[in-house]
Protein backbone atom coordinates (compact mmCIF):
# COMPACT_ATOMS: atom_id res chain seq x y z
CA UNK A 1 0.00 0.00 0.00
CA UNK A 2 2.33 2.44 0.81
CA UNK A 3 5.11 1.00 -1.56
CA UNK A 4 3.90 3.39 -4.66
CA UNK A 5 4.87 6.95 -2.40
CA UNK A 6 8.07 7.03 -1.26
CA UNK A 7 8.06 8.21 2.64
CA UNK A 8 8.42 12.01 1.82
CA UNK A 9 5.73 11.90 -0.42
CA UNK A 10 3.79 10.44 2.43
CA UNK A 11 4.47 12.72 4.42
CA UNK A 12 3.31 16.05 1.78
CA UNK A 13 -0.18 13.75 1.65
CA UNK A 14 -0.32 13.64 5.34
CA UNK A 15 0.46 16.86 5.98
CA UNK A 16 -1.90 18.42 3.44
CA UNK A 17 -4.58 16.45 4.80
CA UNK A 18 -3.88 17.91 8.86
CA UNK A 19 -3.01 21.52 7.15
CA UNK A 20 -6.76 21.71 5.55
CA UNK A 21 -8.65 19.75 8.09
CA UNK A 22 -7.62 22.19 10.76
CA UNK A 23 -7.57 25.29 8.23
CA UNK A 24 -11.54 23.83 8.02
CA UNK A 25 -12.21 23.12 11.67
CA UNK A 26 -10.85 26.21 13.20
CA UNK A 27 -12.23 28.74 10.49
CA UNK A 28 -15.91 27.46 10.31
CA UNK A 29 -17.29 29.10 13.26
CA UNK A 30 -15.95 32.54 11.99
CA UNK A 31 -17.22 31.28 8.76
CA UNK A 32 -20.77 31.29 9.91
CA UNK A 33 -21.12 34.30 12.32
CA UNK A 34 -19.16 36.79 9.02
CA UNK A 35 -21.86 35.28 6.93
CA UNK A 36 -24.58 35.83 9.55
CA UNK A 37 -23.40 39.24 9.92
CA UNK A 38 -23.10 39.70 6.42
CA UNK A 39 -26.75 38.72 5.33
CA UNK A 40 -28.48 39.70 8.07
CA UNK A 41 -27.32 42.96 9.44
CA UNK A 42 -26.90 46.47 7.33
CA UNK A 43 -24.42 48.39 8.71
CA UNK A 44 -21.57 50.89 8.63
CA UNK A 45 -18.51 49.03 7.15
CA UNK A 46 -20.90 46.53 5.33
CA UNK A 47 -19.15 47.05 2.71
CA UNK A 48 -16.02 47.19 4.06
CA UNK A 49 -15.61 43.62 5.75
CA UNK A 50 -17.18 42.18 2.56
CA UNK A 51 -14.22 43.58 0.91
CA UNK A 52 -11.86 42.19 3.55
CA UNK A 53 -13.13 38.85 3.33
CA UNK A 54 -12.83 38.64 -0.43
CA UNK A 55 -9.91 40.51 -0.68
CA UNK A 56 -8.05 36.93 -0.88
CA UNK A 57 -10.12 35.92 -3.60
CA UNK A 58 -8.53 38.28 -5.48
CA UNK A 59 -5.18 39.51 -4.49
CA UNK A 60 -2.34 37.53 -5.99
CA UNK A 61 -1.90 34.60 -3.52
CA UNK A 62 1.92 35.87 -3.38
CA UNK A 63 0.33 39.17 -1.94
CA UNK A 64 -1.41 37.48 0.92
CA UNK A 65 1.32 35.18 1.77
CA UNK A 66 3.29 38.34 2.32
CA UNK A 67 1.41 40.60 4.39
CA UNK A 68 0.83 37.37 6.11
CA UNK A 69 4.58 36.80 6.61
CA UNK A 70 4.44 40.37 7.82
CA UNK A 71 1.55 39.95 10.29
CA UNK A 72 1.84 36.64 11.98
CA UNK A 73 6.07 36.56 11.29
CA UNK A 74 7.89 36.67 14.01
CA UNK A 75 8.45 40.36 13.97
CA UNK A 76 5.02 40.60 12.99
CA UNK A 77 2.76 42.57 15.15
CA UNK A 78 0.40 39.83 15.62
CA UNK A 79 3.02 37.23 15.26
CA UNK A 80 5.28 38.61 18.20
CA UNK A 81 2.65 38.89 20.31
CA UNK A 82 0.83 35.11 19.61
CA UNK A 83 4.70 33.78 19.96
CA UNK A 84 5.36 35.69 23.64
CA UNK A 85 1.91 35.13 24.65
CA UNK A 86 0.93 31.86 23.91
CA UNK A 87 3.88 30.37 22.57
CA UNK A 88 1.89 29.92 18.95
CA UNK A 89 4.37 30.37 16.32
CA UNK A 90 3.01 30.26 12.74
CA UNK A 91 6.12 31.07 10.68
CA UNK A 92 7.84 28.26 8.76
CA UNK A 93 5.93 25.70 10.78
CA UNK A 94 2.62 23.41 9.29
CA UNK A 95 0.38 26.14 11.64
CA UNK A 96 1.56 29.02 9.24
CA UNK A 97 0.07 26.34 6.25
CA UNK A 98 -2.75 26.25 8.05
CA UNK A 99 -3.62 29.95 8.85
CA UNK A 100 -2.36 30.75 4.76
CA UNK A 101 -4.95 27.69 3.31
CA UNK A 102 -7.76 28.81 6.08
CA UNK A 103 -7.14 32.68 4.80
CA UNK A 104 -7.46 31.74 1.12
CA UNK A 105 -10.48 29.41 1.54
CA UNK A 106 -12.33 31.94 3.73
CA UNK A 107 -13.98 33.80 1.13
CA UNK A 108 -15.54 30.47 -0.77
CA UNK A 109 -16.73 29.10 2.39
CA UNK A 110 -18.65 32.55 3.12
CA UNK A 111 -20.26 32.73 0.04
CA UNK A 112 -21.15 29.45 0.23
CA UNK A 113 -23.22 29.96 3.77
CA UNK A 114 -23.81 32.91 3.30
CA UNK A 115 -26.26 32.56 0.36
CA UNK A 116 -27.69 29.64 2.34
CA UNK A 117 -28.80 32.15 4.99
CA UNK A 118 -30.48 34.49 2.55
CA UNK A 119 -32.60 31.93 1.64
CA UNK A 120 -33.67 31.06 5.16
CA UNK A 121 -37.13 32.88 5.67
CA UNK A 122 -36.80 35.38 8.02
CA UNK A 123 -40.69 34.82 8.56
CA UNK A 124 -39.97 31.39 9.89
CA UNK A 125 -37.28 33.12 12.62
CA UNK A 126 -39.96 35.59 13.75
CA UNK A 127 -42.30 32.68 14.25
CA UNK A 128 -39.91 31.34 16.27
CA UNK A 129 -39.50 34.34 18.69
CA UNK A 130 -43.24 34.41 18.89
CA UNK A 131 -43.07 31.01 20.02
CA UNK A 132 -40.83 32.15 22.90
CA UNK A 133 -37.56 31.39 21.45
CA UNK A 134 -34.49 34.45 22.10
CA UNK A 135 -32.03 35.21 18.87
CA UNK A 136 -29.52 32.65 19.87
CA UNK A 137 -31.48 30.00 20.52
CA UNK A 138 -33.87 31.02 17.24
CA UNK A 139 -30.56 30.53 15.24
CA UNK A 140 -29.52 27.37 16.92
CA UNK A 141 -32.89 25.69 16.82
CA UNK A 142 -34.36 27.26 12.76
CA UNK A 143 -31.54 28.93 11.47
CA UNK A 144 -28.79 26.38 11.10
CA UNK A 145 -30.63 23.14 10.80
CA UNK A 146 -31.89 24.95 7.40
CA UNK A 147 -28.47 26.40 6.63
CA UNK A 148 -26.95 22.99 7.74
CA UNK A 149 -26.28 22.14 3.37
CA UNK A 150 -25.14 25.25 3.08
CA UNK A 151 -22.45 24.75 5.64
CA UNK A 152 -21.55 21.24 4.84
CA UNK A 153 -21.40 22.69 1.19
CA UNK A 154 -19.07 25.64 1.85
CA UNK A 155 -16.93 23.24 4.18
CA UNK A 156 -15.95 20.83 1.70
CA UNK A 157 -15.24 24.10 -0.81
CA UNK A 158 -12.83 25.26 1.67
CA UNK A 159 -11.37 21.91 2.33
CA UNK A 160 -10.58 21.65 -1.24
CA UNK A 161 -9.28 24.58 -1.81
CA UNK A 162 -7.06 24.32 1.02
CA UNK A 163 -5.78 21.33 0.08
CA UNK A 164 -4.71 23.15 -3.38
CA UNK A 165 -3.44 26.42 -1.84
CA UNK A 166 0.40 26.84 -3.13
CA UNK A 167 0.85 30.77 -3.51
CA UNK A 168 -0.06 31.93 -0.47
CA UNK A 169 1.39 28.67 1.62
CA UNK A 170 4.92 28.80 0.09
CA UNK A 171 5.34 32.71 0.22
CA UNK A 172 4.65 32.35 3.93
CA UNK A 173 5.69 29.11 5.13
CA UNK A 174 8.18 28.43 2.10
CA UNK A 175 8.53 24.73 1.06
CA UNK A 176 10.27 22.45 4.01
CA UNK A 177 10.01 19.20 3.48
CA UNK A 178 8.31 17.57 6.41
CA UNK A 179 7.48 20.57 7.86
CA UNK A 180 5.51 22.88 5.64
CA UNK A 181 5.64 20.69 2.60
CA UNK A 182 2.46 20.15 1.02
CA UNK A 183 0.79 18.45 -1.90
CA UNK A 184 1.17 21.68 -4.00
CA UNK A 185 4.05 22.20 -2.36
CA UNK A 186 5.83 19.05 -2.98
CA UNK A 187 4.56 18.59 -6.74
CA UNK A 188 6.85 22.02 -7.51
CA UNK A 189 9.50 20.98 -5.41
CA UNK A 190 10.00 17.87 -7.65
CA UNK A 191 9.10 19.38 -11.04
CA UNK A 192 12.25 21.45 -10.36
CA UNK A 193 14.23 18.26 -10.40
CA UNK A 194 15.68 16.49 -12.91
CA UNK A 195 14.14 13.32 -12.87
CA UNK A 196 11.19 14.18 -10.53
CA UNK A 197 8.27 13.69 -13.23
CA UNK A 198 7.59 10.33 -11.37
CA UNK A 199 6.90 11.62 -8.03
CA UNK A 200 5.43 14.49 -9.40
CA UNK A 201 2.67 12.85 -11.60
CA UNK A 202 2.32 10.18 -8.39
CA UNK A 203 1.42 13.16 -6.29
CA UNK A 204 -0.70 14.53 -9.20
CA UNK A 205 -3.13 11.10 -8.86
CA UNK A 206 -3.16 11.52 -5.21
CA UNK A 207 -4.34 15.18 -5.54
CA UNK A 208 -6.77 14.31 -8.08
CA UNK A 209 -8.20 10.72 -5.41
CA UNK A 210 -8.89 13.65 -3.00
CA UNK A 211 -10.47 15.98 -5.11
CA UNK A 212 -13.28 13.54 -6.32
CA UNK A 213 -13.53 11.90 -3.10
CA UNK A 214 -14.13 15.49 -1.61
CA UNK A 215 -16.91 16.48 -4.41
CA UNK A 216 -18.63 13.53 -3.91
CA UNK A 217 -19.00 13.54 -0.38
CA UNK A 218 -20.21 16.86 -0.44
CA UNK A 219 -22.90 15.56 -2.62
CA UNK A 220 -23.69 13.06 -0.85
CA UNK A 221 -23.85 14.97 2.44
CA UNK A 222 -25.86 17.98 0.66
CA UNK A 223 -28.11 15.54 -0.74
CA UNK A 224 -28.79 13.74 2.63
CA UNK A 225 -28.80 16.73 4.68
CA UNK A 226 -31.59 18.26 2.36
CA UNK A 227 -33.49 15.71 1.96
CA UNK A 228 -34.07 15.34 6.32
CA UNK A 229 -34.99 19.09 5.83
CA UNK A 230 -37.46 18.90 2.88
CA UNK A 231 -39.19 16.24 4.99
CA UNK A 232 -39.85 13.51 2.82
CA UNK B 1 -57.51 39.50 30.91
CA UNK B 2 -57.51 42.75 28.61
CA UNK B 3 -55.20 43.66 25.97
CA UNK B 4 -55.21 47.62 25.77
CA UNK B 5 -53.44 49.32 22.78
CA UNK B 6 -52.54 52.62 21.89
CA UNK B 7 -50.45 53.47 18.98
CA UNK B 8 -49.45 55.58 16.39
CA UNK B 9 -47.66 54.64 13.15
CA UNK B 10 -46.03 56.70 10.20
CA UNK B 11 -45.97 54.95 6.79
CA UNK B 12 -45.25 56.92 3.78
CA UNK B 13 -48.72 58.78 3.04
CA UNK B 14 -50.66 56.83 5.83
CA UNK B 15 -50.71 57.66 9.20
CA UNK B 16 -52.39 54.85 11.88
CA UNK B 17 -53.17 56.35 14.99
CA UNK B 18 -55.60 54.11 16.61
CA UNK B 19 -56.92 52.56 20.62
CA UNK B 20 -58.52 49.96 21.61
CA UNK B 21 -59.37 47.48 24.55
CA UNK B 22 -59.74 43.65 24.05
CA UNK B 23 -61.80 42.30 26.64
CA UNK B 24 -61.57 38.45 27.17
CA UNK B 25 -63.18 36.33 24.61
CA UNK B 26 -62.53 36.77 20.39
CA UNK B 27 -61.63 40.46 19.43
CA UNK B 28 -61.93 40.68 15.93
CA UNK B 29 -59.75 43.38 13.77
CA UNK B 30 -61.85 44.19 11.01
CA UNK B 31 -61.39 46.16 8.03
CA UNK B 32 -60.26 46.38 4.38
CA UNK B 33 -56.81 45.42 3.00
CA UNK B 34 -54.32 48.54 4.08
CA UNK B 35 -56.48 49.83 6.91
CA UNK B 36 -53.30 48.81 8.93
CA UNK B 37 -54.90 45.45 10.70
CA UNK B 38 -51.61 43.85 10.41
CA UNK B 39 -49.64 46.52 11.31
CA UNK B 40 -51.75 46.73 14.70
CA UNK B 41 -51.31 43.08 15.23
CA UNK B 42 -47.57 43.20 14.88
CA UNK B 43 -47.37 46.04 16.96
CA UNK B 44 -48.91 43.95 19.64
CA UNK B 45 -46.88 40.73 18.82
CA UNK B 46 -43.80 43.22 19.07
CA UNK B 47 -42.69 42.25 15.29
CA UNK B 48 -42.84 46.03 14.11
CA UNK B 49 -42.11 48.64 16.63
CA UNK B 50 -44.44 51.71 16.09
CA UNK B 51 -43.55 55.44 16.12
CA UNK B 52 -45.57 55.93 19.41
CA UNK B 53 -48.16 54.56 22.38
CA UNK B 54 -49.04 52.08 25.00
CA UNK B 55 -49.58 48.52 24.72
CA UNK B 56 -50.40 46.66 27.96
CA UNK B 57 -52.02 42.74 28.64
CA UNK B 58 -53.88 42.58 32.15
CA UNK B 59 -51.87 45.22 32.89
CA UNK B 60 -48.09 43.91 31.91
CA UNK B 61 -46.92 47.18 29.99
CA UNK B 62 -45.43 45.29 26.81
CA UNK B 63 -44.81 48.53 24.64
CA UNK B 64 -44.75 52.12 26.10
CA UNK B 65 -42.81 54.93 23.95
CA UNK B 66 -42.84 57.30 26.89
CA UNK B 67 -41.75 55.39 29.51
CA UNK B 68 -38.67 53.20 26.74
CA UNK B 69 -40.80 49.85 27.26
CA UNK B 70 -40.22 47.26 24.40
CA UNK B 71 -40.71 43.99 25.76
CA UNK B 72 -38.56 41.91 23.40
CA UNK B 73 -40.81 39.48 20.86
CA UNK B 74 -40.04 36.10 23.02
CA UNK B 75 -40.95 37.48 26.46
CA UNK B 76 -44.33 39.01 25.64
CA UNK B 77 -46.06 35.05 25.78
CA UNK B 78 -48.70 36.37 22.49
CA UNK B 79 -49.26 33.16 20.26
CA UNK B 80 -49.53 34.31 16.49
CA UNK B 81 -50.86 32.46 14.00
CA UNK B 82 -49.59 33.75 11.17
CA UNK B 83 -51.51 33.83 7.37
CA UNK B 84 -48.67 31.82 6.06
CA UNK B 85 -48.71 29.13 9.00
CA UNK B 86 -44.80 29.32 8.92
CA UNK B 87 -44.44 25.86 10.14
CA UNK B 88 -40.70 25.13 10.52
CA UNK B 89 -40.07 22.61 7.43
CA UNK B 90 -37.18 21.08 9.13
CA UNK B 91 -39.51 19.59 11.77
CA UNK B 92 -41.76 17.11 12.05
CA UNK B 93 -45.86 18.50 13.35
CA UNK B 94 -45.22 16.64 16.68
CA UNK B 95 -42.01 18.94 16.80
CA UNK B 96 -43.55 21.80 15.47
CA UNK B 97 -46.49 21.58 18.01
CA UNK B 98 -43.83 20.84 21.15
CA UNK B 99 -41.35 23.48 19.84
CA UNK B 100 -42.70 26.51 22.42
CA UNK B 101 -42.52 24.11 25.15
CA UNK B 102 -38.90 24.11 25.35
CA UNK B 103 -39.75 27.94 26.35
CA UNK B 104 -42.66 28.70 28.10
CA UNK B 105 -42.96 29.01 31.50
CA UNK B 106 -44.33 26.30 33.54
CA UNK B 107 -47.48 26.34 34.86
CA UNK B 108 -51.06 25.17 33.93
CA UNK B 109 -51.75 25.66 29.95
CA UNK B 110 -53.07 23.65 26.90
CA UNK B 111 -51.81 20.01 26.88
CA UNK B 112 -50.61 18.11 23.74
CA UNK B 113 -53.26 16.04 23.89
CA UNK B 114 -55.91 18.35 24.82
CA UNK B 115 -54.64 20.23 21.75
CA UNK B 116 -54.65 17.19 19.60
CA UNK B 117 -58.25 15.94 20.44
CA UNK B 118 -59.11 19.91 20.06
CA UNK B 119 -57.94 20.69 16.36
CA UNK B 120 -57.71 16.71 15.05
CA UNK B 121 -54.40 16.45 14.42
CA UNK B 122 -53.33 13.18 16.29
CA UNK B 123 -52.89 11.66 12.62
CA UNK B 124 -50.32 14.37 11.84
CA UNK B 125 -47.91 13.77 14.41
CA UNK B 126 -45.06 12.25 12.25
CA UNK B 127 -45.65 14.02 9.03
CA UNK B 128 -43.50 16.77 7.63
CA UNK B 129 -45.33 19.96 7.56
CA UNK B 130 -44.42 19.53 3.39
CA UNK B 131 -46.74 16.83 3.58
CA UNK B 132 -49.96 18.72 4.56
CA UNK B 133 -52.72 20.34 2.76
CA UNK B 134 -53.58 24.04 3.70
CA UNK B 135 -55.96 23.18 6.11
CA UNK B 136 -54.11 20.71 8.22
CA UNK B 137 -50.97 23.13 7.89
CA UNK B 138 -53.64 25.75 9.54
CA UNK B 139 -54.44 23.38 12.64
CA UNK B 140 -50.95 22.53 12.93
CA UNK B 141 -50.30 26.38 13.45
CA UNK B 142 -52.89 27.12 15.85
CA UNK B 143 -52.13 24.33 17.58
CA UNK B 144 -48.27 25.63 18.32
CA UNK B 145 -48.93 28.73 19.38
CA UNK B 146 -51.75 27.34 21.72
CA UNK B 147 -48.90 25.15 23.35
CA UNK B 148 -46.89 27.72 23.77
CA UNK B 149 -48.65 29.12 26.74
CA UNK B 150 -49.73 32.06 25.89
CA UNK B 151 -51.27 35.00 27.42
CA UNK B 152 -53.25 35.64 24.36
CA UNK B 153 -53.63 34.24 20.51
CA UNK B 154 -52.97 36.53 17.69
CA UNK B 155 -54.25 35.49 14.63
CA UNK B 156 -53.36 37.27 11.10
CA UNK B 157 -56.01 36.01 8.98
CA UNK B 158 -55.80 32.62 9.46
CA UNK B 159 -58.10 31.72 6.87
CA UNK B 160 -57.16 33.92 3.99
CA UNK B 161 -54.36 31.51 2.31
CA UNK B 162 -57.61 28.66 2.72
CA UNK B 163 -60.20 28.36 0.01
CA UNK B 164 -63.99 27.89 0.86
CA UNK B 165 -63.95 24.15 1.47
CA UNK B 166 -60.97 24.90 3.79
CA UNK B 167 -62.47 27.62 5.37
CA UNK B 168 -65.25 25.52 6.36
CA UNK B 169 -63.16 22.61 7.53
CA UNK B 170 -61.11 25.08 9.82
CA UNK B 171 -64.27 27.48 11.16
CA UNK B 172 -65.65 25.16 13.56
CA UNK B 173 -61.97 24.38 15.17
CA UNK B 174 -61.77 28.13 15.97
CA UNK B 175 -65.32 28.22 17.58
CA UNK B 176 -63.99 25.39 19.76
CA UNK B 177 -61.23 27.29 20.42
CA UNK B 178 -63.22 30.19 21.68
CA UNK B 179 -65.90 28.30 23.76
CA UNK B 180 -63.57 25.86 25.20
CA UNK B 181 -60.36 27.07 26.16
CA UNK B 182 -59.48 30.33 28.64
CA UNK B 183 -57.18 31.87 25.82
CA UNK B 184 -58.67 35.47 24.91
CA UNK B 185 -57.85 35.62 20.94
CA UNK B 186 -57.18 38.87 18.84
CA UNK B 187 -57.65 38.15 15.10
CA UNK B 188 -57.55 40.24 11.76
CA UNK B 189 -60.18 39.57 9.03
CA UNK B 190 -61.48 41.16 6.35
CA UNK B 191 -64.03 38.78 6.00
CA UNK B 192 -67.65 40.11 7.57
CA UNK B 193 -68.92 36.16 7.72
CA UNK B 194 -65.99 35.18 9.13
CA UNK B 195 -66.32 37.82 11.67
CA UNK B 196 -70.20 37.23 12.79
CA UNK B 197 -69.07 33.82 13.77
CA UNK B 198 -66.45 34.27 15.22
CA UNK B 199 -66.12 37.57 17.41
CA UNK B 200 -67.39 38.84 20.33
CA UNK B 201 -65.87 41.84 20.40
CA UNK B 202 -65.59 43.86 16.93
CA UNK B 203 -62.98 46.66 16.12
CA UNK B 204 -63.89 48.00 13.00
CA UNK B 205 -60.61 49.65 11.18
CA UNK B 206 -61.25 52.08 8.44
CA UNK B 207 -58.05 54.28 6.75
CA UNK B 208 -55.68 53.83 10.16
CA UNK B 209 -58.65 54.71 12.30
CA UNK B 210 -61.00 53.28 14.80
CA UNK B 211 -64.41 53.26 12.89
CA UNK B 212 -66.61 51.79 15.67
CA UNK B 213 -65.40 49.30 18.86
CA UNK B 214 -67.49 47.41 20.61
CA UNK B 215 -69.48 44.07 21.55
CA UNK B 216 -69.58 42.24 18.01
CA UNK B 217 -73.65 41.92 18.03
CA UNK B 218 -74.31 45.38 18.18
CA UNK B 219 -71.85 46.89 16.25
CA UNK B 220 -73.10 44.19 13.46
CA UNK B 221 -76.95 45.11 14.30
CA UNK B 222 -76.03 49.28 13.91
CA UNK B 223 -77.57 50.48 10.74
CA UNK B 224 -74.66 53.39 10.90
CA UNK B 225 -72.39 50.90 11.20
CA UNK B 226 -73.28 49.45 7.59
CA UNK B 227 -71.18 51.44 5.38
CA UNK B 228 -67.72 50.88 7.48
CA UNK B 229 -68.64 47.33 6.87
CA UNK B 230 -69.98 47.32 3.55
CA UNK B 231 -73.20 47.12 2.78
CA UNK B 232 -73.41 43.71 0.34
CA UNK B 233 -71.85 42.03 3.70
CA UNK B 234 -73.82 43.20 6.55
CA UNK B 235 -75.81 41.71 7.90
CA UNK B 236 -77.25 40.66 12.31
CA UNK B 237 -76.13 37.47 14.10
CA UNK B 238 -79.43 35.73 15.88
CA UNK B 239 -78.54 33.77 18.95
CA UNK B 240 -80.36 30.22 18.26
CA UNK B 241 -80.74 26.58 20.04
CA UNK B 242 -81.63 23.78 17.38
CA UNK B 243 -84.85 22.80 18.22
CA UNK B 244 -84.98 19.53 16.12
CA UNK B 245 -84.50 17.98 12.44
CA UNK B 246 -87.60 17.49 10.71
CA UNK B 247 -88.51 15.07 8.16
CA UNK B 248 -88.18 17.09 5.01
CA UNK B 249 -84.77 18.05 5.59
CA UNK B 250 -85.64 21.46 7.17
CA UNK B 251 -84.05 22.28 11.01
CA UNK B 252 -86.03 24.30 13.47
CA UNK B 253 -84.33 26.76 15.45
CA UNK B 254 -85.53 28.56 18.12
CA UNK B 255 -84.57 31.91 18.46
CA UNK B 256 -85.70 35.21 21.17
CA UNK B 257 -87.27 36.55 17.64
CA UNK B 258 -89.01 33.87 16.82
CA UNK B 259 -88.82 29.92 15.54
CA UNK B 260 -86.64 29.82 12.41
CA UNK B 261 -86.68 27.08 9.99
CA UNK B 262 -83.54 26.38 7.81
CA UNK B 263 -81.61 23.69 5.80
CA UNK B 264 -80.76 21.07 7.55
CA UNK B 265 -78.07 22.55 10.15
CA UNK B 266 -75.01 19.88 10.85
CA UNK B 267 -75.32 20.22 14.52
CA UNK B 268 -77.52 18.13 16.94
CA UNK B 269 -80.83 19.16 18.43
CA UNK B 270 -79.96 21.20 22.03
CA UNK B 271 -76.62 22.80 19.95
CA UNK B 272 -76.42 26.47 21.09
CA UNK B 273 -75.90 28.41 17.40
CA UNK B 274 -75.31 31.80 15.90
CA UNK B 275 -76.72 32.59 12.44
CA UNK B 276 -76.03 35.28 10.77
CA UNK B 277 -78.47 36.98 8.93
CA UNK B 278 -77.68 39.33 6.00
CA UNK B 279 -79.50 42.53 5.74
CA UNK B 280 -79.96 41.98 2.14
CA UNK B 281 -81.88 38.44 2.44
CA UNK B 282 -84.72 40.44 4.93
CA UNK B 283 -87.75 41.58 3.26
CA UNK B 284 -90.37 43.91 5.13
CA UNK B 285 -94.07 43.74 4.94
CA UNK B 286 -96.67 45.86 6.64
CA UNK B 287 -98.99 43.38 7.09
CA UNK B 288 -98.22 39.33 7.91
CA UNK B 289 -98.20 38.20 4.55
CA UNK B 290 -100.15 35.14 3.17
CA UNK B 291 -99.51 32.45 0.24
CA UNK B 292 -95.56 33.04 -0.29
CA UNK B 293 -93.06 30.70 -0.42
CA UNK B 294 -90.89 32.34 2.35
CA UNK B 295 -91.35 30.01 5.90
CA UNK B 296 -89.62 32.25 8.49
CA UNK B 297 -91.84 35.70 9.14
CA UNK B 298 -90.99 37.49 12.52
CA UNK B 299 -92.96 40.05 14.13
CA UNK B 300 -90.70 42.89 14.58
CA UNK B 301 -90.85 46.48 15.29
CA UNK B 302 -88.59 49.17 13.39
CA UNK B 303 -85.73 50.71 15.66
CA UNK B 304 -84.25 52.71 13.37
CA UNK B 305 -83.91 53.68 9.36
CA UNK B 306 -80.67 54.84 7.90
CA UNK B 307 -80.87 56.32 4.32
CA UNK B 308 -77.84 55.65 2.34
CA UNK B 309 -76.23 57.65 -0.20
CA UNK B 310 -77.37 55.63 -3.32
CA UNK B 311 -81.27 54.66 -3.42
CA UNK B 312 -80.78 52.00 -0.75
CA UNK B 313 -81.96 52.38 3.06
CA UNK B 314 -81.04 49.81 5.58
CA UNK B 315 -83.56 49.50 8.72
CA UNK B 316 -82.84 48.21 11.98
CA UNK B 317 -85.56 45.97 13.60
CA UNK B 318 -86.52 44.75 16.98
CA UNK B 319 -87.71 41.27 17.06
CA UNK B 320 -87.98 39.72 20.16
CA UNK B 321 -84.49 40.60 22.07
CA UNK B 322 -82.75 40.33 18.85
CA UNK B 323 -82.16 43.07 16.45
CA UNK B 324 -82.06 42.63 13.17
CA UNK B 325 -81.20 44.48 9.72
CA UNK B 326 -83.03 44.70 6.51
CA UNK B 327 -81.83 46.36 3.33
CA UNK B 328 -84.45 47.71 1.49
CA UNK B 329 -84.68 50.76 -1.60
CA UNK B 330 -85.94 54.41 -0.41
CA UNK B 331 -88.55 54.13 -2.41
CA UNK B 332 -90.09 51.13 -0.12
CA UNK B 333 -88.70 52.90 3.05
CA UNK B 334 -90.83 56.31 2.25
CA UNK B 335 -94.09 53.98 0.43
CA UNK B 336 -94.26 51.94 3.84
CA UNK B 337 -93.61 54.79 6.04
CA UNK B 338 -91.18 52.97 7.61
CA UNK B 339 -90.14 54.57 10.92
CA UNK B 340 -89.09 54.16 14.26
CA UNK B 341 -92.14 52.00 16.11
CA UNK B 342 -93.63 50.43 12.86
CA UNK B 343 -94.85 47.17 13.48
CA UNK B 344 -93.44 45.04 10.08
CA UNK B 345 -92.99 41.38 9.49
CA UNK B 346 -89.77 40.64 8.58
CA UNK B 347 -89.65 37.49 5.30
CA UNK B 348 -86.53 35.64 5.79
CA UNK B 349 -86.01 32.61 3.05
CA UNK B 350 -84.84 29.50 4.80
CA UNK B 351 -82.31 28.75 1.95
CA UNK B 352 -80.98 32.11 1.68
CA UNK B 353 -78.98 31.35 5.12
CA UNK B 354 -76.05 29.22 3.89
CA UNK B 355 -74.61 26.33 6.29
CA UNK B 356 -71.18 28.84 6.57
CA UNK B 357 -73.43 31.37 8.10
CA UNK B 358 -74.12 29.03 11.11
CA UNK B 359 -71.75 28.51 13.45
CA UNK B 360 -71.51 26.58 17.21
CA UNK B 361 -71.70 28.96 20.13
CA UNK B 362 -70.64 27.65 23.70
Amino acid sequence: MTDWLTPEEWRAVALSLRVSFWATLISLPVGIAVAYVLARYRFRGHQLLNGLVHLPLILPPVVTGYLLLLTFGRKGAVGAFLDQTFGLVFAFRWTGAALAAAVMAFPLMVRAIRMAIEAVDPRLEAAAGTLGASRPWVFVTVTLPLILPGIVAGAILAFAKAMGEFGATITFVANIPGQTQTLPSAIYAYLQVPGGDGAAFRLVLVAIAIAMLALLLSEWVGRSVARRIAGA
Amino acid sequence: MTLDVRLRHAFAGFTLDIAFAAPAGVTALFGRSGSGKTTVINAVAGLLRPDAGRIASDGRVLFDSAGGIDVAVHRRRLGYVFQDARLFPHLTVRQNLLYGRWFAPRGPGETLERVLDLLGIEPLLARHPGALSGGERSRVAIGRALLSNPAMLLMDEPMAALDEARKAEILPYLERLRDETQVPILFVSHALAEVARLATTLVVLEGGRVQRAGPAQDILSDPAAVPALGIREAGSVLAARLARHEADGLSRLETPAGPLWLPRVAADPGAMLRVRIAAQDVMLALTRPEGISALNILPATVTAVRLGEGPGAVVQLRAGTELLLARVTRRSAEAMGLAAGRPVFAVIKSVAVAQSDIGGSG
